[in-house]
This record gives C-alpha cells, structure tokens and sequence, in this order.
C-alpha cells in the first residue's frame, strides 16, 4: 500500500495578478459621477376633453416668475436682477408687515406642532421658449435657496438647529410649516412677437 | 566573542506578498460597491448648469436618464448641432419618449413605480424650448417626479 500522498497546494502567487484584471475591467465600465440635481414634480397633465381653467387663486397669493428670451427676469410687477430674486421671493413668503398685497396666512394645524400661520403663496415660473437652460435652473436655484432659507430660519426660531440638523420628523413639520409652492405654469411664449 | 560571528554576508528577507491579493480584492469591493455602471454611450455633449441648491438622487436604479444637448463630434454631419435627445443608445425624438417611459417602467417593480424618477442631464446652453417639450410628454406619460441633473457649486 502506497502512503497517503499529499495533495499538491495550489499556488495562489497569480491571485494578485487576478484581481488586478478584474479591478482595472471595474475601473473602466463604471463612472463615479455623483447623481446630483433639482428634484422638481411636474403637475398633472389635465385630460384633454376637460377645459383647462384657472384655478381660483387669489391674485395677491401669487407671484409671477418670468423669465423671456432674452434671460432677463420678471418677478410680482418689475424687471428685476437675480440676486435681487432671493430677497424678493423671502419676502413673498414670509409677508412680515401683514401687507394686504401680499400672500395672506392661514391658520392651520400641524401635526406634533400645533397651530402655526403659513403663508398661501404661490411662486408661479414662466420661461420662454428661448430662454437658457442654465438661467433656468439658476432661477429654480434661488427659488429653492429662498425657502431653503425661510425653513432654515424657522427652524432657528422654534427648535434652534438648522433644517438639515433636525430629525425626520421636526422635518416634515418645517416643510409643512414652511410649504414649497413652486409651480411651473403650462408653457406659454413670455415673449411677445411684433410681426 | 564567538557569539558574535559575522556570518558573512546577511540577505535582508523579501516582503511578503501573500496578503496583496487581499488587498486588492478589498479595493475591489471598495469600487464595486461605490460605482454604478456606465450604462450608455454619449452621443451629445453635456456640460451640466450649476446649481448650489442641489439634491442628492437617492434610488439610482430607478433613475431614467434622458440626454439633451448638441450631438458629439463625429455625429454633427448627421444631426447638426441643433439640440437633440439622446435615449439609451440613440438619437430620438420627442414621440419616442413615451415608448421610453413605458419600457423604464416595466423593467422596474411594481411597488417601486412610483418612486422613479426621471433625471433630465441637459447642457446648460440649451434653449429651454426642446426642454419644455420633453416636460410635457413626461407629464402626458404621467412620469412626474423629474430631475434636473445639475454640479453643485457652493455659490453662483
């Protein structure tokens, strides 16, 4: 009888080499691009046959956001500059003089608040066909920063953190307290053409 | 003074190499586990807005991406330099979203439909006119949680 043989060991020197292939073929397939951007939620698309009517909102409740071909902007009833923009939308939403032009609040109650004022406002973007991408999300961009701002003061004032510091729930609070009402209007040339 | 007999010449040992497999196979995973695939070819070129306020996407495998701006190089003889629509591999047009959409959407699970979300990586100097259009059909499609794909900048 023979003696037992031992198995030979498999030599695990190219291993290395191995995952190197592997991890250069993952280097090149893959992108590491971060997905950043503007999360928006588009309104509903109205059925065709229904007649398309505007919604009852009161007309100091809104504010008009233009934006024409030319990139210049249009905010409540003048041609403003888009660092003006931020200022202007802030003081749209938070309305601290009670001025009967602008949004009125409502009493409303929130859950694990209580009852809290929160402004009706509504901020209504038009753009034009010919407008650019990049004015566009700017604009969108300080609509964004605006009530980014409000909710990170209100939060300031009522739990003394900032928004993004407070958990999920005080959150949701802030955003209901502080809405976000950015609609984009069904699209119409800002533009008017003289022919 | 025999104990300390220079024994000739000493060979330093050779560093081991046995755990660089693990090493690599670690930085392996690291890359697996943070990458996400390329999934198509650019045939436009896209150069994204910047914007300080952005959102992080967070369920990238329920993203669709629909590409907007000038083709590359090699295809303008075709297709000129007028904005166009990339979907998946190809140059589309706007009808051809909704047979996009409703492909996105079979191929992702019934409960996570709602969450999908369309990211629209369009170039900056884009007229918003072809954008504008996009919108619309994504709304007749009912996809209605979009994205505009942008690079965070800490101040414009």
């Amino acid at each position: 009888m023979a003696a037992p043989r031992k198995t030979p060991e498999i030599n695990g020197g190219s291993m290395a080499d191995i995952s190197f292939l592997m991890l250069i073929f993952f280097l090149m397939v893959s992108t590491m691009d971060k997905e950043e951007g503007i999360s928006r939620r588009l309104p509903v698309m109205p059925p065709e046959d229904m007649k398309v009517e505007d919604q009852k909102v009161n007309r100091r409740n809104i504010i008009q956001v233009k934006v024409n071909a030319q990139d210049r902007l249009f905010a409540g009833n003048e041609i403003i500059d888009i660092t003006q923009l931020k200022d202007k939308i802030k003081e749209f939403m938070t309305n601290p003089q009670n001025d009967p032009n602008l949004p009125d609040k409502e009493v409303t109650f929130i859950e694990g608040y209580g009852d809290c004022p929160v402004s009706k406002g509504v901020i209504s973007l038009q753009n034009d066909r010919g407008t650019s991408y990049s004015k566009y999300i700017e604009v969108q961009n300080e609509l964004i920063r605006a009530v980014n701002e409000l909710r990170d003061e209100w939060s300031m004032a009522n739990y003394g953190k900032r928004y993004s510091r407070l958990t999920e729930d005080q959150q949701t609070i802030v955003r209901k307290a502080v809405p976000q009402n950015i609609s984009e209007a069904e699209p119409k040339d800002v533009t008017k053409r003289r022919r | 003074m025999s104990k300390f007999v220079d024994k000739g010449k000493k060979e330093t040992p050779g560093i081991s190499t046995a755990s660089l497999p693990d090493i690599v196979f670690m930085i392996l995973m690291f890359f697996m586990v943070s990458v996400s695939m390329r999934q198509t070819d650019r045939k436009v070129i896209v150069s994204l807005p910047g914007a300080s306020e952005v959102a992080k996407l967070e369920r990238k495998d329920l993203a669709s991406y629909i590409y907007i701006g000038t083709p590359t190089l090699q295809y303008q003889s075709l297709y000129g330099t007028d904005s166009q629509i990339q979907l998946n591999d190809a140059f589309r047009s706007i009808e051809d979203i909704r047979d996009f959409i409703a492909a996105e959407r079979e191929s992702i699970s019934e409960a996570e439909r709602p969450f999908m979300t369309v990211s629209i990586k369009a170039d900056q100097n884009t007229r918003m006119g072809i954008i504008t259009d996009v919108k619309q059909e994504l709304r007749r499609c009912s996809a209605l949680r979009i994205m505009y794909s942008a690079r965070k900048v800490s101040a414009i």
